[in-house]
C-alpha cells in the first residue's frame, strides 16, 4: 500500500472546480479511489446522477483522464465496451501489446442498486477488467432525493414521506455488496470516505485483481441527508462506528472484516442512533411515538452485524 | 481483383458473412428471433478463431446497444444486429449513438412488436427508430442485405457523416429463405471499408477528452442537433457516392430509390423491403394486360430521398404507398407521409393512396398488388381515390 505522502505526490485526475456541493461525498470517494489506483492510465465511465452533471458540463471537464457518460443505467454495459474495444485493438495491433490501461466505470446508487443492477451483474458475470465504484449516498441526489434501494429503513425522502400514515422509508437498505460478492467477482469491498487509507488500499487491490472488482462506499450527501456541509466525513464515521456500515472486503471468494470495523467486534459499537441524530432525514425517528420505530432500526444493523461477522468468520 | 462466390443461403448468414469481412473490433449483441442466426453464426466465427473481434454476449440489448456506445467512443469498428422487441428496448441508446456520432452499424431483421406478441415480419420495428437519428438502409432481397450492411459501415465511418446506420431485412421473409447470393472475397470487402479512423478517441490515452457531457442549463444542446441534422443531410450525397464505388466493385446497382418500368408508368406503387418483388412481378403482368405500370423501392429511407421520389414518380397519375407499419393516429403510414410531403413540390396534384399491409407477417398474396393496381388503374380513369387508407387483405 502506498503512502500518505505517495499519494499526496500523485496527480489527482478529478479536478477542482467542480459543481458538486460543498462537502459531497461523492468527490471526496472519486478521489481517494482514483488515487488508490496507481499510476497506469485509468478510463472512468459514469452514469447520470449528481457526479456526472457536476464534472463534465460542456465546455468543461473535471476529468484529466478520459472520461465516458452515456446514460442512468448501463455505466457497467458501457465500460464493458469500452474494455472489449481496449482488447480487440490491441490483439489487432493498434494499441501496444504492453500497454497497460485501467477501467473504472462508477454509478450513484440508483444507477447500481436499482435501475443499472442488471448491467452491474451482466458486467460482473462476463468477467471484464474493471473496478465498478457505486459512490452511495442513499438516495436519488440528482433528480431531488428520491427513495432507492440503498436508502435506510426510516429515512425521509422525496417518495417516502414522513406523516400521519408513513414514517420514512418502509424497506431495510438491499445488500447490494454481498449481492455482488455472490457472483463470485476477484474483489467486492466496502468503504467509507471517513476511512480513507481503508479505502485507498481496497481501490488498490481492486484496481490490482485481474477481473471485475466491486466497491460500494458510503458517501454523505448534506443536502439529502440534511446534515452539516462540514459534517460529512464525520458522519460517515459514526455510519461505520455504529456498524450501520461494516467496512469489509470479499477477496477471491474469501470475507474478511477491515481493521477499523474489526476493532469494534471488541470495543463495541455506538447505538445506531448516534449516525441518525446528526441527519435531518431521520429527525422524526427521535420523536416519542416512533422509539419503536428506531429499536427495530437498531436491531436491523445488529442482524445485518452479525451477518457480517459470520461471513467473515469472526465471533 | 474481385473475386465472385456465388451461394445459396440464408439473408441472415450472409448479413453475418459481411460484418466479418468489414474486421469489426467489437460487437455486442443480444439474440431474439428473427436476427438469431445472425449472432450464432458470428459466434462461430469466433469460436473458429476467424475473426479479432471482441464479442460481448451482454444480457440484453440495452446493454448491447450501451457497450456498442463505450467500444465506439473508445475508438473501435463496432457492428451487431437486432429486432423488433430488442430494437425497442435500445431505444434510448439509438438516439445517444447518434448523438454522441458514433459511427455503428446494426443489422435488424424486420419484425412486428408486441403486442399481440409475433414473431413475424412487418417495418414498425425499424419505422418506430426512423427519427433517432440513425442512417436506414432497406433490403429487398438477401443480397441487397449483404451488399446494404457494408455500404452502411462505409457511410457511418465516413468523416462527413459519422452516424450510425442500421441495415434492415425483412424478418424469415429475407432473414431465413434460402436465395442465390454473390458474395465478394474477404479482400475486396476490407478494402472497400478501409480503415476506420476514429476522432477523439477515448483510448487515445494521451489526448484525454470527455465523452456525453452535460449540455443542459443554456449549453449547446440545440447547436448540436442542428450539426446533426447537418450530418445526416450531407450523408445523402455519401450514401449515392458510396452505392456508386459499391457498384464498380461488384457490379451491383445501388440507388436511393431503385425504379422498374416507371419511364412512361401512368400508375406506381411506392414499396420498402422484401414486398418490392412481388409488387414487380404484378406489375410485369398489368403490363401484359395493357395497364402502364410501374414500381418505386425505397432502398434508403434516412437520409429520405425525397427529390428523387418525386422525379420518379411525377409523370403518374395515382400512385399507391404499401406501408408495412403504422403510425397510429398520423393521416397514414411513415412511409406515405414522407411521399406525400416529396409530392406537394409538383406542379400537378398526383391522387395518393395509402395501403397498410403485412403487419405481423400477414400475407401479402399477389392478388392483393392485382387489386391495388386495379384500384390505381380506376383512378387514373377517373374513379374516385377511396377516404382515408386503406387495410389492405385484413379480415
Ligand atoms: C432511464 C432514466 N430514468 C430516470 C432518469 C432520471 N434520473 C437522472 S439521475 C437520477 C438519480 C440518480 O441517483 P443516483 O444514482 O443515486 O445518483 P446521485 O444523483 O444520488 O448522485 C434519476 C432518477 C434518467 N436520467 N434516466
Amino acid at each position: 500500500m502506498a503512502t500518505l505522502k505517495e499519494l499526496t505526490h500523485r496527480e489527482d485526475r478529478l479536478a477542482g472546480g467542480h459543481r458538486l456541493c460543498a462537502g459531497c461525498g461523492a468527490s471526496i470517494a472519486m478521489r481517494q479511489i482514483m488515487l488508490g489506483a496507481g499510476t497506469d492510465p485509468l478510463v472512468v465511465g459514469c452514469a447520470t446522477g449528481c457526479l456526472e452533471v457536476s464534472t463534465s458540463i460542456y465546455p468543461y471537464t473535471s476529468w484529466k483522464t478520459p472520461f465516458i457518460h452515456n446514460a442512468f443505467e448501463n455505466s457497467a454495459a458501457t465500460v464493458s465496451g469500452v474494455e472489449a474495444a481496449f482488447k480487440a485493438l490491441q490483439r489487432d495491433g493498434k494499441i501496444a501489446a504492453d500497454k497497460k490501461v485501467k477501467f473504472m466505470a462508477v454509478g450513484g446508487d440508483g444507477g447500481t442498486y436499482d435501475i443499472g443492477l442488471q448491467s452491474l451483474s451482466g458486467a460482473m458475470e462476463r468477467g471484464h477488467d474493471m473496478v465498478y465504484v457505486c459512490y452511495d449516498n442513499g438516495a436519488y441526489m440528482n433528480t431531488g432525493i428520491q427513495r432507492s434501494s440503498a436508502t435506510p429503513k426510516g429515512a425521509w425522502a422525496t417518495t417516502s414521506e414522513v406523516g400521519k400514515a408513513q414514517q420514512g422509508k418502509p424497506q431495510k437498505r438491499k445488500d447490494l455488496t454481498s449481492i455482488i460478492a455472490a457472483h463470485g467477482v476477484a474483489y467486492a469491498a466496502q468503504g467509507s470516505i471517513s476511512h480513507w487509507k481503508d479505502l485507498a488500499t481496497k481501490a488498490e487491490k481492486a484496481f490490482a485483481a485481474e477481473g471485475p472488482a466491486f466497491i460500494n462506499v458510503l458517501a454523505t450527501c448534506p443536502r439529502g441527508w440534511r446534515s452539516a456541509y462540514n459534517k460529512s466525513v464525520e458522519i460517515a464515521k459514526l455510519a461505520v462506528q455504529t456498524g450501520y456500515w461494516p467496512l469489509f472486503e470479499v477477496e477471491a471468494g474469501e470475507w474478511k472484516m477491515s481493521t477499523a470495523s474489526r476493532a469494534l467486534i471488541k470495543a463495541g459499537r455506538k447505538p445506531v442512533a448516534e449516525f441518525l441524530k446528526p441527519q435531518g432525514r431521520f429527525k422524526h425517528l427521535f420523536a416519542p411515538e416512533n422509539a419503536a420505530l428506531l429499536a427495530e432500526i437498531q436491531a436491523d444493523v445488529d442482524e445485518y452485524w452479525a451477518y457480517v461477522m459470520g461471513r467473515c468468520g469472526e465471533e | 481483383m474481385t473475386e465472385i462466390r456465388t451461394v445459396a443461403t440464408t439473408g441472415n448468414l450472409v448479413v453475418a458473412e459481411a460484418m466479418r469481412q468489414c474486421r469489426p473490433d467489437v460487437v455486442a449483441a443480444y439474440p431474439i428471433t428473427p436476427q438469431t442466426t445472425i449472432v450464432e453464426e458470428f459466434a462461430k466465427y469466433v469460436a473458429q478463431g476467424r475473426v479479432h473481434t471482441e464479442y460481448v454476449t451482454v444480457e440484453s440489448e440495452h446493454s448491447a446497444m450501451s457497450a456498442c456506445v463505450g467500444a465506439s467512443a473508445a475508438g473501435a469498428r463496432v457492428m451487431t444486429a437486432t429486432a423488433s422487441q430488442g430494437l425497442a428496448l435500445m431505444w434510448e441508446e439509438l438516439h445517444i449513438a447518434s448523438g454522441m456520432r458514433l459511427p455503428i452499424v446494426m443489422a435488424n431483421a424486420n419484425r412486428a412488436l408486441s403486442a399481440p406478441i409475433n414473431i413475424h415480419c412487418d417495418h414498425g420495428d425499424a419505422m418506430g427508430a426512423r427519427d433517432t437519428g440513425w442512417v436506414m438502409l432497406f433490403a429487398e432481397t438477401a443480397q441487397e442485405a449483404y451488399d446494404n450492411t457494408i455500404i452502411a459501415l462505409k457511410v457511418a465511418e465516413d468523416p462527413e457523416v459519422l452516424l450510425p446506420a442500421m441495415s434492415c431485412l425483412d424478418g424469415f421473409i429475407t432473414t431465413h429463405s434460402i436465395d442465390r447470393i454473390e458474395l465478394l472475397d474477404d479482400d475486396t470487402v476490407t478494402g472497400f471499408v478501409g480503415t476506420y479512423q476514429p476522432q477523439n478517441a477515448l483510448l487515445d490515452i494521451d489526448n484525454a477528452v470527455s465523452h456525453g457531457c452535460f449540455a443542459g442549463l443554456g449549453g449547446p444542446y440545440f447547436e448540436f442537433k442542428k450539426a446533426q441534422r447537418m450530418a445526416i443531410d450531407r450523408s445523402k450525397a455519401v450514401v449515392e457516392r458510396v452505392g456508386n464505388e459499391f457498384t464498380k466493385v461488384s457490379g451491383r446497382d445501388f440507388g436511393l430509390v431503385e425504379t422498374d418500368m416507371m419511364d412512361d408508368a401512368d400508375v406506381a406503387i411506392v414499396v420498402i423491403g422484401s414486398t418490392a418483388g412481388n409488387v414487380r412481378h404484378v406489375a410485369k403482368e398489368m403490363r401484359a394486360g395493357g395497364v402502364k405500370a410501374g414500381i418505386v423501392k425505397v432502398r434508403c429511407f434516412r437520409p429520405f430521398p425525397h427529390a428523387e421520389l418525386a422525379a420518379a414518380l411525377k409523370g403518374c397519375r395515382a400512385v399507391a404507398v404499401l406501408d408495412r407499419a403504422e403510425s397510429f393516429g398520423a393521416e397514414g403510414g411513415p412511409l406515405y407521409l414522407e411521399t406525400r410531403s416529396a409530392l406537394y413540390d409538383l406542379e400537378s396534384r398526383i391522387p395518393v393512396v395509402n395501403y397498410i399491409y403485412g403487419l405481423g407477417g400477414s400475407d401479402v398474396r399477389l392478388e392483393l398488388i392485382h387489386r391495388v393496381y386495379a384500384d390505381l388503374s380506376d383512378i387514373a380513369s377517373g374513379s374516385a381515390a377511396p377516404s382515408g387508407l386503406v387495410y389492405l387483405g385484413a379480415r
